[in-house]
């Protein structure tokens, strides 16, 4: 239990996937302009990072480790999260047309995104028992629906802000993130 | 005439098309590794490697390629040279691979590769996407130096290059720039810089 209770905290705060890990960078410059738009991303993210967190987590230890052939695992993973993107757009379309809505135009958005990737990954790396990288899955999606939150709410801000020409846009808004993984680093000591 | 072309081709990607400080893109590696110069010239010849292969392959194939299913079979292309490289760095270059971790296998989401692949290769003769690959990968391996060098230096005080001590200054070193902040601080700053040169060249234009 506290060992689950760490890998929340860690996703979450300390290992946070955009602020220390830099996983998922094209999303979070891309749509936190506005903080409509960054929630349903974030939300996006959590969702589909959950649901690629199980699927890549049975099919490596049940199929490519007893066949013993986890050399695939990099074309395979990408094909499951492929499909599996497809999947829940087509399912969402059909099941729940307003979630549809608020999500569909960053599903397609999502395949490339290496956070999705990153967490199939690591669970791997860790070795994490399947509790653990379903509970990795969904801390980690939330760590990143906050950052990107956080991030929207400060762009929207510095809108209105006088910012030298040269730093207008892009460069501006890697400084505040610095700012904010500055900030998240003081999470560093809830858990060793 | 076509010579100029080809090479023109290749010096794109290095200046004018730099894919990190003009595109912006590939930027998940770019940040988590730019941690010190060993780990950049690692990373930019692992991504330059399959920027290159893939390349090749997918200008090969790209008259039988069924155009409705083009982006599942370049994904598939370029994941098998991240393996390739991946197994590689497993065998034997197995520090460099631990310090890399798992941003390896993650050059296959890098959206440069894809992104050439998709808007170059795809469309291009052999001779000009090898040329666009290969101006990619070195521009972008030109880019992950340039911030490693800076975090680096900043962050430890000192250069090291595959073990050897290059310089190494008495002063202390400001470790946030080694953190995941100073990577983010580092590359606002620098397109900061040269959105600035940009816009001079543009004044003195008009």
């Amino acid at each position: 239990m506290e060992n689950l209770f760490a890998i929340i905290i860690g996703a979450i705060f300390v290992n946070n996937f955009i602020l220390t890990r830099f996983l998922g960078l094209c999303p979070f410059f891309g749509v936190s302009k506005k903080t409509k738009p960054a929630i349903g991303m974030g939300l996006a993210v959590t969702f589909v990072m959950t649901l690629a967190s199980i699927v890549t987590w049975i099919m490596y230890n049940w199929v490519l480790l007893p066949l013993g052939i986890e050399y695939l695992q990099i074309i395979v993973f990408i094909l499951i999260i492929a499909t599996l993107v497809q999947f829940v757009e087509l399912f969402l379309k059909k099941a729940n047309p307003v979630l549809y809505k608020t999500l569909g135009i960053y599903l397609p958005l999502i395949t490339t995104n290496c956070a999705i990737l990153g967490v199939a990954f690591l669970n791997v790396q860790e070795e994490y028992s399947f509790v653990a990288a379903l509970v990795f899955g969904i801390s980690a999606g939330v760590g990143f629906l906050l950052a990107l939150l956080l991030m929207s709410g400060i762009r929207e801000r510095l809108e209105l802000s006088k910012v030298p020409k040269a730093f207008q846009g892009l460069p501006i808004s890697f400084i505040v993130a610095a700012l904010m993984s500055l900030a998240f680093l003081a999470f560093s000591g809830m858990i060793r | 005439m076509k010579k100029d072309s080809t090479s023109l081709e290749l010096m794109k990607g290095i200046f004018k098309e730099n894919p990190v400080f003009c595109l912006v893109l590939g930027l998940c590696p770019f940040l988590a590794v730019s941690t010190s110069l060993d780990n950049a010239i690692g990373m930019g010849l692992a991504a330059t490697f399959v920027l290159l292969s893939s390349n090749i392959i997918i200008s090969l194939i790209r008259n039988i390629v069924p155009d409705k299913i083009r982006i599942p079979i370049f994904i598939v292309v370029i994941a098998s040279f991240v393996t390739i490289a991946s197994l590689f760095m497993q065998a034997y270059l197995p520090a460099l691979n631990k310090s890399l971790g798992i941003y390896v296998p993650l050059i296959v989401v890098n959206c440069i590769i894809l992104g050439r692949a998709e808007a170059f290769a795809s469309k291009n003769k052999l001779i000009r996407s090898i040329m666009d690959g290969l101006g990619m990968g070195i521009g972008f391996t030109l880019s992950l130096l340039l911030i490693s060098f800076i975090r680096e230096f900043l962050g430890t005080g000192s250069l090291r290059l595959f073990g050897v001590n290059l310089i190494s200054v008495p002063i202390e070193p400001a470790m946030m720039f080694i953190l995941p902040a100073g990577a983010l601080l580092v590359m606002g700053l620098l397109l900061g810089l040269f959105a600035h040169i940009r816009n001079k060249k543009y004044e003195v234009k008009e």
